[in-house]
């Protein structure tokens, strides 16, 4: 298969994936609110409540890790040009004599 | 830029307290009737989507000034706010599906709100990728970007109104009842805090990084 059939061929799979991906929703027990949401003291049923936990528990973590990696990666990152900004400065301290 | 300095650690400390103490209120907070607990999930979602729309801008405004005036402080807001675009942007895409799986049956759905979000998002990856590979003169190219990143913005914001959609709608917050919207605005000043000293970090590194470049130089010279 030549270089460019290879590229159309990923190309073409890529655009009709999502599509071929799309699936029907499963119907939920009740249509989820859009307009309003009504505050209730506990979850519908215990069987509704049982994967949520998880879901839920999986986007506080994530959000958590995102924003702390982000923040140690901008302090590393500039702890890098920091060290490499005195280097610099020495050098041309350096030659400067 | 002094006064953000003064400002930094009192509002680190200050937005570091409301993260710590955010999960108590919405688990305090009321469940939703039609969804339950994984409804939850809006609290930092949609938080995280309002400090999207305000890296986008901050990004957006920035490269206009940089085109329009060549301000290097203009240059350096727009690639902070763009890559802030970016990591929010990331969690607004991860927490959705993770609500909507539970909510609608399905991880995504090819509809305008979601697909709008997807396609800003890929905007300001673009931006990115085109400072980091594009070589001389990819600034002004990326700023265009940005304004395009930006415009879509108010496209994000109105589809759900605009389009069928199974997203909820704009409506939903201004319409919050007394126990859900206390958490929920606690949430998005939270965010807004953090996302404000995170771009103030990022500005940092950005002037730091053009200070060395300028190093490089005179010690070529």
């Amino acid at each position: 298969m030549t270089r460019t059939a290879r590229t159309l061929l990923v190309l073409f799979v890529l655009l009709w994936a999502p599509p071929l991906q799309a699936q029907d929703p499963a119907k939920p027990a009740q249509a989820a609110a859009q307009d309003g949401f009504v505050p209730v003291d506990s979850p519908i049923n215990p069987e509704d409540a049982m994967p949520a936990p998880r879901l839920v528990a999986i986007a506080y973590g994530f959000i958590w890790v995102v924003l702390f990696g982000y923040l140690w990666s901008v302090r590393s990152r500039l702890a890098r040009v920091e060290r490499e900004m005195a280097v610099v400065t020495r050098r041309i301290g350096a030659g400067g004599k | 830029m002094l006064t953000m300095n003064k400002l930094f650690a009192p509002i680190a400390i200050v937005a570091a307290g409301m993260f710590a103490y955010a999960p108590f209120m919405i688990l305090n907070a009321p469940y939703e009737s039609t969804m339950g607990l994984v409804q939850k999930i809006f609290y930092f979602h949609a938080a995280c989507g309002m400090a999207l729309f305000l890296a986008a801008f901050v990004s957006g405004i920035g490269s206009a000034i940089y085109l329009f005036a060549r301000k290097p402080w203009a240059d350096r807001l727009a690639v902070a706010g763009a890559e802030l675009t970016v990591i929010v942007g990331l969690i607004v895409l991860v927490t959705g599906p993770l609500w909507a799986r539970k909510a609608w049956g399905v991880w995504w759905q090819w509809d305008a709100r979601l697909t709008s979000t997807l396609v800003m998002w890929l905007i300001f990856n673009a931006y990115l990728l085109l400072r980091r590979y594009g070589g001389p003169g990819s600034d002004k190219l990326a700023a265009a970007v940005a304004l395009f990143g930006m415009a879509n913005v108010p496209f994000v914001y109105w589809s759900v109104n605009v389009w069928r959609t199974l997203h909820p709608k704009t409506s939903v917050i201004p319409s919050l009842g007394p126990g859900m919207r206390g958490p929920f605005w606690f949430c998005v000043v939270g965010f807004l805090l953090v996302s404000t000293l995170l771009l103030a970090v990022r500005v940092e590194l950005e002037k730091r990084r053009q200070e060395l470049d300028e190093l490089y130089l005179a010690a070529e010279e």
